[in-house]
């Protein structure tokens, strides 16, 4: 068993996961299965693309209950952060649940270019959460999206662009990260460090 | 706070890193790899992989260093050269390319744009555009990785990025051939016009020769990262002073 089980959505980028993983010796695999899911020791939703498209192929897969009711620590990453929620304005789809509030679109403006694309700096909200481990305050990350997770009381870290958005998450089990940790540098690499790290 | 990025911009032709000056005479620069490891630890903050032959040979890139580069790299990369179907695009994304850059074939059918977008979202459909100056009009020009398969189209370069923002693309580069490889300073008034063009990211390509040409394009265009070949393949400047001195002059840089 890997240590960590990728769940594939037929959604893209899911190799630079695996070899932000490789390069952290974390050994992976992927599923498009509830069995998959339900074996798993730790699970990643990563995800490019669109989130009605996303979901649509988590159901045609009939993945959707599994993750509903994993118990394993589950981090998505990027789109698969927007999918937890429970509502995602990008093709106006209902989402995972796993974490109250809803995706919005972010307008764009000549002053605020979308998508949102490169490298922001980071606010630390919930100091000493065991995903910030070793993440500073204005730290840098990058970041590509023109839909953005709210701010809860679950979120871990903040981006401001335009507005505050959700940039890292953690309740229970389920874990985000808006921005592409396998494409972050060493900030990136110490978030997947730190999700590796969790009790099983 | 969203930094500028500096993007250094790997042109590749036979799996060599190459160099031209104005898309002509390429000399081989070095291994794609080393290439790309080294600007990472320099602080660039994203890489472009240009093949360069791809478009005017009718093939698309290579999967093999796409794959060997996503494997070692941290930062963000995007592909560019010759990439016509979305299976190919597909094939550049899914071997861990983050985004992948369209130009001459985006010209041929612009619906390609669309169907991009459609398939894989705005955020990884970068659309290339060729500028050329020419009696006092800003020509779009194709298949410009080869001269003697370089023609000038009727587009003017506002009305076709202005389409392609329309069509979906997440992004803009913006090579200004006048200035390409000549070291002589961004073309700040072209990139100002494209700018107020656009709410979607514009990058700004051709020119860069010195520091002061990059604090010039970032205050003077507003584009949201400057990218540069020569400058940084010939050590002429060195990315780490470049952000830093960037930096002092206040503008917003990753460290």
């Amino acid at each position: 068993m890997s240590d960590v089980t990728l769940v594939d959505m037929n959604c893209g980028n899911i190799a630079s996961v695996e070899f932000a993983l490789g390069r952290l010796g974390v050994s992976h695999q992927r599923t498009q299965s509830a069995d998959g899911i339900l074996a798993a020791k730790k699970l990643i939703l990563p995800g490019v693309g669109t989130a009605s498209f996303a979901m649509e192929q988590l159901h045609r897969l009939d993945l959707v209950v599994a993750l509903r009711n994993a118990t394993q620590p589950l981090m998505g990453i990027c789109l698969g952060m927007q999918l937890l929620y429970e509502f995602s304005e990008e093709g106006d789809v209902e989402c995972l649940g796993l974490l109250k509030g809803r995706v919005e679109r972010i307008n764009g403006s000549q002053e605020l270019p979308v998508p949102h694309m490169g490298w922001s700096t980071l606010d630390l909200l919930q100091s000493g959460a065991a995903v910030l481990s070793g993440i500073a305050d204005n730290d840098f990350a990058y970041f590509v999206h023109s839909f953005a997770c709210p701010v809860t009381p679950e979120t871990s870290a903040g981006v401001d662009y335009g507005r505050p958005c959700g940039a890292i998450v953690s309740a229970g089990n389920v874990y985000g990260c808006q921005f592409h940790p396998e494409r972050s540098s060493a900030v990136g690499a110490q978030v997947l460090k730190n999700f590796m790290s969790l009790p099983c | 706070m969203l930094a500028r990025r500096i993007i250094p911009c790997l042109d590749v032709r036979d799996g060599k890193v190459v160099k031209g000056v104005q898309f002509r005479d390429h000399e081989i620069v070095g291994d794609i790899i080393e290439c790309a490891l080294r600007y990472r630890d320099e602080g660039a903050d994203e890489l472009v992989l240009y093949d360069i032959t791809a478009s005017p040979e009718n093939r698309s890139v290579d999967i093999s260093w796409v794959r060997n580069v996503a494997r070692v790299i941290d930062i963000p990369f995007s592909v560019a050269g010759g990439i016509r179907t979305s299976e190919q695009a597909r094939a550049i994304l899914d071997n861990g390319a983050d985004k992948i850059s369209v130009n001459s074939p985006a010209l041929e059918q612009p619906d390609f744009i669309d169907e991009l977008v459609s398939i894989f979202g705005s955020q990884c459909i970068v659309v290339g555009v060729d500028s050329l100056e020419e009696d006092g009009q800003y020509y779009v020009h194709q298949y410009t990785g080869k001269s003697d398969a370089m023609v000038r189209t009727r587009r003017l370069m506002v009305d076709w990025i202005i389409e392609a923002q329309q069509r979906g693309a997440g992004e803009i580069v913006l090579n200004c051939m006048n200035q390409d490889g000549v070291r002589k300073g961004y073309d700040t008034n072209q990139l100002s016009l494209a700018r107020s063009k656009l709410t979607i990211p514009l990058i700004a390509s051709g020119g860069a020769g010195a520091v002061l040409h990059f604090k010039d394009v970032f205050e003077q265009a507003d584009v949201s990262g400057a990218l540069a070949a020569s400058v940084f393949h010939k050590n002429v400047i060195n990315i780490q002073d470049l952000k830093q001195e960037l930096a002092s002059c206040g503008l917003p840089m990753r460290r």
